[in-house]
């Protein structure tokens, strides 16, 4: 029997030619717009967003000319559950999330996955560059545009219901594509930031959701150097806008080193002070069995991967790195790769120095 | 395949088509004074005179307009401004009008300075007259009330409203844009009524204000004065000829579609309830448009429940308001208290003169199985 495939259609060109790959392999293929803000004008207008009405238009336009039927659901509520409450509420709590992959994890391979699997779909076709087999995910081949980093939250459960058709492609080569299909989104720009800052202020965007909350800036020693106006608006190896009055006494540039909500309290330093050897994770996902004795890991999206000793007990995952990372926060994804390969991926909760782990 | 869709769009009547397309090859505006152009101005002519004879008004109360939604907005905002250099002030209205009337009733609020009074209904959708007469005051503008309910297809007490409108002496606008295909809609109580031609068989983007003599709305749309000075832009001969020939065609067949389009609608209601028994009928059971039946499926979501049955065929539709695609919970469901939870999973389904009992039956055959994997994906 066709297997029945549910494309979700941003309106961008990878979702558009996901989909039109999708239909081309013989796969009974259904558009789907998920619809993520109740009032589109509310969140990100313009081009770059995900939540536009033009672009749940473009997504309409792109199933037409593939020749598929198209529906918008709305996951609003969802949505604004799941990824911007929990957005906002880990800043507040001092760590740094990425709503990106909190959509992968919540949104389209659960709330949207569960649907499609209830209304007798069999897959979710996405237009991610990754590559997925059995459940076990792969970078894509397009090194600059890998996503299997924000998508290694996702269970091999969920993973074995996925598709990525882009997964062997670059993105030049889809936008090639996507004009030789006469897909009218080949040259829409790519999105970035977060959809649903309209602005692109996450810092005024959480004031907003969390008030102004002045507290201390300290640095290593704990001595007073600053003021702020929210812990909620610094990251962990932050160097700009800490508008400290009093230079370090080496007159080098200070980072953040980490953020006490608690206490409200942000701590500065040098940048060596961000070197981290050490890393403590839990919410393991993903992972067949104990992970080699040795592996990659990676720690932001697109960012550089490290060669690390990885060693799981009590459902704690505790990484050595072979050479020091910077600027690691809590709430980061840590994704452990064997070459391409996934291993699993699990979630900072704390990180060591050079210095602390010499003691 | 199965379309149960035609409060939404009804297909062209043959007769609709023949006129229209008899047009579509002639050249001539019907406001030249050549010959192309007194061709032209007879074919509008008699297109008036027989939508006039139709709904009981004289050719001169008709003004041709681009659809219901422009005739709603002439009468709406015209009335109001031509009303408010009189001294008026507040637009009574309904709560579960069409958005043409509802938002234009809005923006009358928050720009021009209405006072605007939303009737409520009853559990069944229908506006109580006791209501209305509380409502009107020295100072009311207008008052539109639709004659039927587009999404729950509920018929109101028009003659008791308009009565009382009439003694108050503030004109009555009515939106019966679901009414006229079936119900015999006549300028005689309202001194402003709403129609559009596609939803009688005729074609898109034509439609018609029907305003009694001496009824002189302050115009929407500023230019040529082609219709009776109230409405300007070039007539539209081929939609015109279609427009009539569909009410023409609509008119002589209206007793005999009524009562056939009503029993198919009992015999859709009674199937569903036979395949889905907590399937809720909403809406008046007894004064209801011959055409519809609007039901709410506990525990589904409506856009799910479209996505099956579109899947197996059956057009048909959530009737709720979208913008951006995104359904909003009714505000006509919401307005008769109906549950909002339950509100998001209801449907619509509306007859026509070319349904059949076999889309009635194709109907029944799937919407059992369809009603069970929608309730299986719950409520997101």
């Amino acid at each position: 029997m066709t297997l029945r495939v549910l494309a979700a259609m941003s309106g961008g060109v990878d979702s558009a030619v996901a989909a039109a790959r999708a239909a081309e392999a013989g796969y009974d293929v259904t558009g789907v717009h998920m619809a993520l803000s109740a009032n589109p004008q509310s969140y990100r207008t313009g081009a770059r967003g995900c939540c536009t009405v033009e672009d749940s238009r473009d997504a309409r336009r792109a199933a037409d000319v593939i020749g598929i039927p198209f529906y918008v659901w709305d996951l609003a509520e969802r949505f604004h559950r799941d990824v911007v409450e929990d957005f906002v509420a880990e800043y507040a709590a001092g760590r740094t999330p990425n709503p990106c992959l909190r959509c992968n994890e919540k949104i389209k391979f659960e709330a949207l996955l569960d649907k499609a699997l209830a209304l007798g779909f069999d897959a979710v076709c996405t237009g991610h560059y990754a590559r997925v087999a059995d459940g076990v995910l792969a970078r894509g081949v397009d090194e600059g545009k890998d996503q299997s980093y924000v998508l290694a939250v996702c269970t091999r459960e969920q993973l074995r219901h996925a598709i990525f058709p882009l997964g062997g492609s670059t993105k030049a080569e889809i936008r090639a594509e996507a004009a030789r299909r006469d897909l009218l989104v080949a040259d829409k720009p790519d999105s970035h930031d977060i959809c649903f800052i309209a602005d692109g202020d996450t810092r005024g965007f959480l004031a907003s959701r969390l008030g102004a909350s002045k507290g201390p800036i300290v640095d290593e020693s704990g001595v007073v150097v600053g003021e702020h106006e929210g812990a909620y608006g610094f990251t962990v190896g932050q160097r700009k806008g800490l508008r400290i009055g009093t230079p370090a006494p080496d007159g080098k540039p200070r980072y953040v080193l980490d953020i006490s909500p608690v206490t409200n309290t942000v701590r500065v330093g040098p940048r060596e002070a961000l070197d981290v050897t050490e890393i403590t994770a839990d919410r393991l996902v993903g992972f067949a069995g104990p992970p080699p004795a040795r592996c990659a890991v990676q720690l932001r999206a697109h960012g550089e991967v490290y060669e690390c000793v990885p060693e799981v007990s009590g459902g704690v995952l505790r990484l050595r790195l072979a050479r020091p990372a910077r600027g690691v926060a809590p709430g980061q994804a840590a994704v452990l790769y064997a070459g391409d390969t996934v291993l699993g991926s699990a979630t900072i909760t704390a990180t060591a120095h050079p210095a602390a782990t010499a003691s | 395949m199965p379309y149960l869709d035609h409060a939404a769009t009804a297909p062209m009547l043959p007769e609709a088509i023949a006129a229209m397309t008899e047009q579509l090859g002639r050249v001539g505006n019907p406001s030249s004074l050549h010959a192309a152009g007194r061709r032209a101005r007879r074919v509008v002519e008699e297109s008036r005179e027989i939508i006039a004879e139709a709904f009981q008004a004289r050719p001169s109360e008709v003004i041709f307009t681009s659809g219901g939604t422009e005739a709603d907005n002439l009468a709406v905002k015209g009335l109001y401004w031509q009303r408010r250099d009189l001294g008026g002030r507040r637009v009574v209205t309904s709560a579960i009008e069409h958005h043409a009337v509802l938002d234009a009733v809005h923006w009358l609020g928050e720009h021009e300075g209405a006072e605007v009074v939303y009737l409520p209904v009853d559990a069944l959708g229908r506006v109580r007259p006791a209501d209305l007469e509380a409502a009107l005051t020295e100072d009311t503008a207008l008052v539109s009330v639709m004659w039927a309910n587009n999404e729950i297809g509920t018929v109101q007490p028009i003659a008791e409203l308009t009565a009382l409108a009439r003694a108050r002496g503030v004109p009555f606008h009515s939106d019966a844009v679901q009414a006229a295909p079936f119900l015999p809609v006549t300028l005689g109580g309202p001194d402003a009524v709403t129609l559009s031609a596609h939803k009688l068989g005729g074609p898109l983007g034509v439609g018609a204000l029907l305003l009694a003599k001496g009824v002189d709305p302050t115009p929407v749309l500023h230019g040529g004065g082609q219709e009776r000075d109230v409405r300007s832009g070039t007539l539209d001969t081929p939609a015109i000829a279609g427009f009539a020939a569909a009410v023409q065609a609509t008119a002589a067949r209206r007793e005999e579609a009524t009562r056939r389009v009503s029993a198919l609608r009992d015999l859709l209601i009674d199937r569903i309830r036979a395949e889905v028994p907590d399937a809720v009928l909403n809406g008046d059971p007894a004064d209801r448009l011959p055409g519809n039946a609007h039901f709410s499926f506990p525990g589904c979501e409506g856009d799910a429940l479209l996505m099956l049955l579109d899947a197996r065929g059956v057009s048909c539709s959530t009737g709720s308001a979208c913008s951006a695609g995104v359904a909003q919970p009714s505000h006509v469901l919401l307005a008769m208290g109906v549950d909002p939870e339950l509100a998001r999973g209801s449907l619509r389904f509306s007859l026509g003169h070319d349904s059949t009992e076999d889309d009635v039956k194709a109907l029944a055959e799937v919407i059992g199985p369809v009603v069970e994997r929608a309730r299986r994906a719950g409520l997101t």
